[in-house]
Formats: C-alpha cells, structure tokens, sequence
C-alpha cells in the first residue's frame, strides 16, 4: 500500500463501434496514475475523462475484478491478459508499467471470438463446447449416494481440481497462432477423466467436445506451449496430453 | 395486507417432510407445457435452473454477464457448511440449525432454518456426483475446516476456489439441460422489470444488452436469483455488475423488501488504497483458522508502523494486542464477522489502525504462528529430528500455501507485500446483504408466483450470517426447495397455456422501462454515473454502516433523496439507447440504488436494538457488545412501496422461537 509517485502513459487502444464496423487504433494520454490502481481501475480514469469531454467510453467485459469469473480480456502489449505470469487483466496492477510507456491494449482475437464493440469479443463459442460435454449427467435428486462413498485418490482429487480452476477467459485461445480452444478443452475433460464419476461418458464427451470446437472454428493444437504460458490460472499443458490420449482410446474405440 | 409465512404445522424436524408429502405435484407431461422464467444464474439460479428443466418444465435463464458461469458466486472463496459430521465431532442437523439461528442474532424464521440445515447433507452428495473437487484428504475422504461463529468442522471447501467449483457443477447440469433444449439460456441480458397479470408474476421485461433491445418474455412464474445488493456503498467485495434492480423492480410492483439494513460487514478484506479504487477484495474467513488478529498494544508503535517505521515481526509478543483472543476467549479468532468487524473499528478509532490511508484503518492478520506451528508438525511427520528454524519455516509455509495459496497470491498482486513473510493487512468492507425481498416458506414473494431465491431473499440468516452459509442456502433453495415448492403453485396452470405477451400488461411494463432509458440517454448532465454511486457509497458507509445513530440516519435519508434528485438533473450517459452502453447499464441501477439506500436507512433507524450486523450506537451494552430487544423486536421488518422509498408501510412478521431459547448471544 505504498504510495508512490504517479506515471504518465499513452494508451493504444482499439476503438471499434461493433462487429460491422471497421476498428482502429485510438492514443489517449493519461498522466498521474497511481502505481497501486489496478488496470481497470485506470481504464476507469480513461473513461471519466472521455465521458467528461462528451467522447464514448471504451466498452470492456470485467466483473469480479478478482481473477475469477474470467470477463475481463484485454490483450495488452502482445500478451493476453498483459505482462507478468498467474494474473488476469483485473489483478494487473499500474506498478508493472513504467512512467512514459506506450501500452498498446486490443481484444482477444480469434476466428470463434467475433468483436461485439471495442475491447469486448463474443466467446459464447467456450459455453458451446461446454453444452456439448462438459457434463456428468447426474439429476438432482436428494438420494444421490454419500459423499463418501467412494474415496478419491487425493493425487488424483488434486489434479482434478487443479484443471478445474480454469476460469473459461480464453486466453489460451487468444495466445495460440492457430486459435486452438485445447487448453481450455482439455481442463475439463481432465477434471472428470480423473475422477470416477466422470468415467462412465468419457470417450462421449472428449469426441463430442473436440467436434464442437472444430464446428466453431477453433484452431488444431501444434502444441507450441503458448496457452499455458499466458494462462492466468497455470493451467498444466498436461491436461492436453491427457485430452489426446482420451480421444485416442475413444475414436479406437468407435471405429 | 397480513403476512402469512405459511409454515407448515407440527414439529419443526417433521415439517418439511410432511410438507412435501402433501403438497400438489405437477404430472410430468403437463410440465412440458408450462415455462418458468430464473432470472440469475448465481449458484441459487444456476441450480434452480438445471433441476426445473430436469423435472421437465421449460425454462428461459438470464444474466448480465457472457456466461451463465460468471454469476458472482464464482467468487466465494471458502467453504460451504453441510451437517454431514464427517469429523465425528458432534455435528448434527440440529446444531446447524441452531448456530445458524444463534449467529443470525435470533432474527430469523425456525422453519426455514431448520430445512437448510436438513437439506445440507444432500448438497454435498449432489456436487460430488456432479463432478465438483472439494478437497480430501490423504484417505481420499472429503476434509472440513472450521467457520467463525461455531465449535464443529463443517465446512466443506475447494481450495479458495469453493464458489468457483460450486457454480461450475452448477453450470455444468446447465449445460446438460441447455443442449436438450430445456433450458434457453439468455446471456448479456438485463432483467429491467417485471410483468404483473391479474395479480400474479407472468413475465419480465429485459434488455438485450449487445442489441439494446427491449424484450418481452412471458412464463407462469417468475424467479428471481440476482443476488445481494453490497454494492449500494458503492465498494464492497461484490462484483462490479452486482445491482438491486431485479429486486427493486419487482418491489415497486408489489413485493414486500424485508429487513434492508442487515447488512454484512466482512471483517478480514485488502483495506482500502485510494480514491479511485473501484472494489475491495475478500480474504476469506477460512484465513482465521491459522491467522492471528491484532494490533499494536501502544500507539507509538502503531503511528511507526503507519509511517513505514516499524514492521510487524519487529514488535514483540507483549506489545501485540490479540484483540478478539483477548476479548473473546472461547471462541477466539473465530468470533463472528460482526462482531470480528466492530471490535477492528473499536480498535482503528481508538488510533491502533496499522495501515496508511485516509482513516488509518486496517488491523493484521499473521500467519507467523501458524507457520511454526505447521512447520513443527510436517518436521515430526517426516522425522526430521531436531529440524532448523529454517526448515521449519519452509515447511509451515508450504502448508499454509496448500491451503490458502491462491488468496496469499491476490493479497501479493494488490498489495505488492508478501503475506509469507509479513502479515497482512486487513479491514472490514461491505460483503453480503442478509435483508431482501421478503418470501414465505415456499420462497414465494407477496405477489403470487413471484418467487426469490439466494442471496436476493432475506430467508434464512437473520440479522448476521455466519461464514460458508451462502453457498449451502444458495444451492438449498435451488436444488432442493424451490423446484418443490414452485410444483405447488404451478398445479393450478396446467390448463393456462402460454402467456401471450402481447397483453397490456406487457406494453405498459415496457412502456415504463423505455421511458426511464430516454430520460436517461437525453439528460444532457454534467456528472457521470459514478460520480453519483460514489457519493451514495459514502454517506451509506458514514451513517448507515458499521455503527448507526439516530441522528446520522435521519441525515442519510435526507442526503439520499437529495442526491436523487442531483442524479437525475445532472448524470450523464453517453451513447444511445439501441448499442451495447455500460454507461447506461450503470445509471439503471445506479438509480435503483438511490432509492433502496433510503429505505435501507429508514429502516435501519426504525430498528430500535443492535442486532447482528445492524448496531446501534444507542443499544450497546455497558462492555460495547450489541443489545437486542426481543421484547419490541423480534420480528421481520417488511416494506411496502408507495412512491417515495422511506415512505414505505411496515409490515411486521413476529419471529416465533420454539426450539430454541432466545439468548444474548456471547462468544466469550
Ligand atoms: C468475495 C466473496 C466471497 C464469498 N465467499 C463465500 C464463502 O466462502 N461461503 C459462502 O457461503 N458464501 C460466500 N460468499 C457469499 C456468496 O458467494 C453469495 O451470497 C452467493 O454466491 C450468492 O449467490 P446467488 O446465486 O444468490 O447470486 P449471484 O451469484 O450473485 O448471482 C446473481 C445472478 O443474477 C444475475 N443478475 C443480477 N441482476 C440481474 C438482472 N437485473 N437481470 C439479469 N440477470 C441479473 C447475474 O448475472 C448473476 O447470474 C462470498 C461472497 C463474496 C462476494
């Protein structure tokens, strides 16, 4: 909570009225911005400033601010999510840039990502592969058997865990040259290759999952490493080896 | 208008169980006929959701965000209660159900309370046959920590990601019933109001939010699952799109708002840096199973540490003021957040705060002990015999950051301080709203088939919830109550056929709603939206916060209707009605903000006791604790609207306590 002196910046941000129009690169100087606001917070003194000289404000998905809904998504000076590692672009803090900069920030960019307005991409093509698998098909029924019941392997309760975290951002998507979803496919398909009750629809899902992420125009996987990288909850590559073993076994086996 | 709970009779651990033996079920061909509108797809409404398209209802969900898994109960961190008594402890339905109510400060209803509690145990069972990772242990057996405000192990938890997987099991039977079709997801879409047909809910009116479109969608009951209001004080733990307008709305045509002012404090969240802050971030609660509160015993070293002087490891044992340990010795570091959050202001305002801000406000939270106390275990598990200080301390550390490693991460990127090797910095911040609309047993609002479920009802936690108890009672209304209690009501309309939209109820809702937009888009203000939000932040967090007086609240009401009406002759919304504008989604609920913060404090000043989360300077007790009157006020404070907010008409529910005594509740 140290505070320091403020920095001045210049922003490059894409302006882009919606999915029809043609976008373009906007500056904006900013000066005096505390090291301890966070990135959105400064787009935030950006848009009063344009509001207040009668401009329109720069549209950008954000909710929790906490790196955990996974809204924000703002590809900032090359990098999803910007620099430093495990961080979303709401957890980016302004001490990270350096007084004067230029920082450039565009939108996720994909083929299944079409630009709605700004900053802010369509990524309903993720919830799509998710209706397509992403599913134990249990009901709700209050006679479920006990929690306890079957004991799970806590190596394996872990790793299911760990590939459970990803926050669904797109990120991998956005850092990958081929707008390959895998990293994000791959998460929860571990999670549930991993545990017993996901067992049961598992060659279904990998199979119907990786054929929804084709239909949106999701890239292949050349496994270059780049998703795991920029993604903000360490999502392990992995998971991606699983996935491919898990679609192996199951196109073997439907043939 | 009479309030009537419909609490079904006989013995409180027979209620719901006879009650859902008797109650009218819907035959499941004519399920198929009737649509069900969930607006919010939060853990209460994502479940809601997924187990009516289950029992073969139609429904149409909606939320703001892009995704149904963005719901803000992604972002609950620790843990959720369930009386499985897996620890062997003593646990039991009966005992969640009292320390529920004891901890709600004996200002909630028996009844309700008692089938969360029952229900609890299925919860569990139900997300782990959905897939959902809690943690296990090294038998491969589920783990609990322990929440404040109890003596028992009952929390059931993912890392700090315990909403995160919660809501993704939640999302994931979603996904199942949308790829059937049961279920019409309508992402980026607003719920703006509700539509009223001869007395009952038949629909809402929303806005297309990428579009601007304003939309008609008619159903034969509508759900509301939007969550709490925090963010009235402007910055809360909330998330930045958490807004009362689904509930204010459906208040203004008829449904009662209960116990607005009980308002939940959280006492452990990052302190605030700076004016243009835009939130404040949680560190879950689980944190004080392991971390320590205090402050400096003298206010020299308090004053060095704020000036950068002075470290917290630099202060001995004898000069720290354990401050809840001291005052609270049964339970401790694990007192309730009300209680947990007026003893930090107690000590703040008597000038002990530690951190550098505007009011000086913040307390540590230390893991040093725990730390050496982890340490020493691990090196005696792995027969490290006479270990180093160092290995300890490496190994105490990579248990603390197995169990609280990615909440140590988020304190480190706002604060650029290491929580490993000094202890945080904390303070209270606004975090969850027990008040909110008022429903009867069945969840049912005033106005009939108008139900509210999670966070957006006032059911089940009184005047202060304890910890990890929003998760279990959001998942209880969806997965397990409303979806029988809705059956009840919808018996009757399995004749009605479709609701037809074009009724004139229909047009004079959206005519209303559209007309508050063009007010919106035309006024040529001077301000922008949170320009406004702000200053109603600070005169709620200033009089109608932690500690109220009379004085401050009849001063709060009137600085809220003046700012109001500011707001409307000055704000300032850029852009047009028909376009994606986040401008405009704000100065929507912005609006509705300034009308429920008057009521919030016109309530708060109508209740004459400290209770929970609502203290009153002039009810305390001569030690500082709060003083409750169940004399005079035992009962639930609903409110009628009838144009200007604190004009409302109360209607009092008597709270009727036969299970438990009514005691003052002490930790000490
Ligand atoms: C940081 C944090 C940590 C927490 N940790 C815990 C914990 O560990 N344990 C615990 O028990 N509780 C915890 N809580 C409390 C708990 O998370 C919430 O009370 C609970 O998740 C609320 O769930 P809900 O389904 O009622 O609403 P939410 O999850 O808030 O969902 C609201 C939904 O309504 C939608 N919505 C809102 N308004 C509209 C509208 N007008 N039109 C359309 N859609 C709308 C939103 O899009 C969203 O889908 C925590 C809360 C916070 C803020």
């Amino acid at each position: 909570m140290a505070t320091e002196k403020g920095i001045n910046i210049t922003l490059k941000v894409w302006r882009q009225k919606n999915g029809q129009a043609k976008g373009a690169l906007e500056t904006y100087e900013l000066k005096d911005v505390s090291p301890d606001n966070s990135f959105l917070e400064m787009m935030d003194i950006l848009n009063d400033q344009i509001i207040m000289k009668d401009g329109s404000p720069v549209a950008f998905d954000h909710d929790c601010r906490e790196g955990i809904c996974g809204s924000c998504s703002m590809y900032i000076n090359g990098e999803p999510h910007g620099p430093g590692r495990l961080v979303t672009t709401c957890q980016l803090h302004m001490r990270e840039f350096k007084d004067g900069e230029t920082i450039y920030v565009e939108p996720f960019r994909a083929k299944a990502f079409p630009i709605i307005k700004d900053l802010i991409v369509d990524r309903s093509a993720l919830d799509r592969i998710q209706h397509a698998g992403g599913y134990i098909s249990v009901n709700t029924s209050g006679n479920t058997q006990d929690a306890n019941a079957i004991p799970i392997e806590k190596e394996n309760a872990d790793k299911a865990f760990d590939a459970a975290t990803c926050i669904g951002c797109g990120a991998c998507v956005a850092a990958c040259k081929n707008a390959s979803a895998s990293l994000f496919m791959s998460a929860k398909i571990s999670q549930y290759a991993l545990l017993p009750q996901g067992q049961v629809e598992a060659k279904n899902r990998v199979l119907a999952m990786v054929k929804q992420a084709e239909e949106e125009g999701f890239g292949p996987c050349s496994n270059t490493g780049a998703c795991e990288v920029e993604c903000p909850k360490g999502i392990s590559l992995e998971n991606i080896a699983r996935m491919n073993r898990e679609y192996l076994s199951a196109s073997l086996l439907t043939k | 208008m009479k309030l009537d709970s419909k609490v079904p009779e006989g013995p409180l651990k027979d209620k719901w169980t006879n009650y859902k033996n008797n109650i009218n079920l819907v035959n499941p061909a004519n399920k198929r006929n009737i649509d069900v509108i969930v607006v919010g797809t939060g853990l209460a409404g994502g479940s809601a959701s997924a187990t009516l398209a289950e029992l073969g209802y139609n429904v149409k969900a909606f939320c703001y965000q892009d995704s149904p898994r963005r719901a803000h109960s992604i972002a609950a961190q620790g843990g959720i209660n369930a009386a499985k008594n897996y620890q062997g402890d003593g646990d039991s339905t009966y005992r969640l159900f009292y320390d529920t109510i004891k901890g709600g400060d004996y200002r909630s209803r028996e009844a309700n309370v008692y089938r969360l509690a029952e229900v609890s145990a299925n919860i569990i069972d139900q997300c782990v046959a959905q897939g959902v990772p809690f943690a296990r242990d090294y038998g491969g057996l589920l783990d609990n920590r322990s929440f404040g405000g109890v003596l028992v192990s009952r929390t059931f938890y993912a890392k700090g990601q315990t909403g995160q997987q919660l809501l993704l099991g939640a999302y994931s039977a979603m996904n199942r019933q949308i790829a059937k079709g049961k279920i019409e997801m309508f992402n980026r879409h607003e719920m703006l109001d509700v539509v009223v047909v001869d007395g009952k809910a038949r629909g809402i009116i929303a806005r297309n939010l990428v579009t601007g479109e304003i939309e008609r969608h008619s159903a034969h009951a509508v759900v509301i699952a939007t969550g709490g209001y925090g963010n009235v004080f402007f910055l809360s733990t909330n998330a930045m799109g958490s807004n009362v307008t689904a509930s204010w709305k459906v208040h203004k045509r008829g449904a009662l708002f209960a116990n607005p002012c009980y308002t939940q404090i959280h006492p452990t969240c990052v302190p605030v840096h700076g004016t243009q802050q835009s939130k404040l971030t949680l560190m879950s609660e689980s944190l004080r199973n392991d971390g320590r509160i205090w402050v400096p015993r003298k206010l020299e070293d308090a004053k060095a540490v704020r000036e950068g002087k002075l470290k917290a490891k630099d202060i001995k044992e004898e000069d720290r003021d354990y401050y809840l340990e001291r005052r609270y010795p049964s339970f401790g570091n694990l007192v309730p957040r009300d209680v947990a959050s007026r003893a930090a202001k107690e000590r703040c305002d008597e000038g002990y705060g530690v951190v550098n801000n505007d009011t000086n406000e913040g307390v540590f939270l230390d893991f040093a002990s725990a730390i050496q106390r982890y340490g020493k275990q691990q090196a005696h598990l792995k027969g490290i015999h006479n270990p180093s200080a160092d290995e300890i301390e490496s190994l105490g550390k990579k248990v603390v950051e197995s169990k609280y490693g990615n909440l140590f991460d988020m304190y480190k990127q706002i604060t650029a301080e290491n929580p490993y090797e000094t202890a945080m910095k904390i303070y209270p911040a606004v975090h969850y709203t027990m008040g909110g609309v008022w429903v009867d047993y069945n969840l049912m609002t005033t106005v009939p088939g108008l139900y509210a479920i999670g966070e957006a009802n006032f059911s089940d936690h009184g005047a202060n919830r304890l910890g990890a108890s929003a998760l279990m009672q959001g998942l209880a209304d969806g997965y397990f109550v409303l979806p029988y209690t809705i059956g009840d009501y919808l018996s009757a309309d399995i004749r009605t056929g479709k609701i037809s939209t074009d009724l004139p109820e229909f047009a004079e809702a959206e005519a209303s709603v559209k007309s508050q937009i063009d007010t919106l888009i035309n006024n040529k203000g001077i301000h922008s939206v949170d320009y406004f939000h702000k200053q109603l932040g600070l005169i709620m967090w200033n009089k109608v916060g932690m500690s109220r007086t009379t004085e401050g609240l009849k001063q709060a009401i009137e600085e809220i209707k003046a700012l109001r009406e500011a707001f409307w002759k000055e704000v300032k919304v850029p852009g047009t009605a028909d376009e994606l504008n986040q401008e405009l989604e704000k100065a929507g609920r912005v609006a509705d903000f300034l009308e429920l913060g008057e009521l919030f404090a016109r309530d708060a000043l109508e209740r004459e006791e400290s209770c929970g989360g609502h203290f009153r300077e002039e009810h305390r007790t001569e030690d500082g604790e709060a003083k409750r009157d169940d004399v005079n006020f035992a009962f639930v404070s609903a409110w009628e609207y009838t144009g200007q907010p604190s004009e409302a008409i109360l209607h009092k529910e008597e709270l009727i306590f036969e299970n438990v005594e009514l005691k003052t509740r002490s930790y000490k």
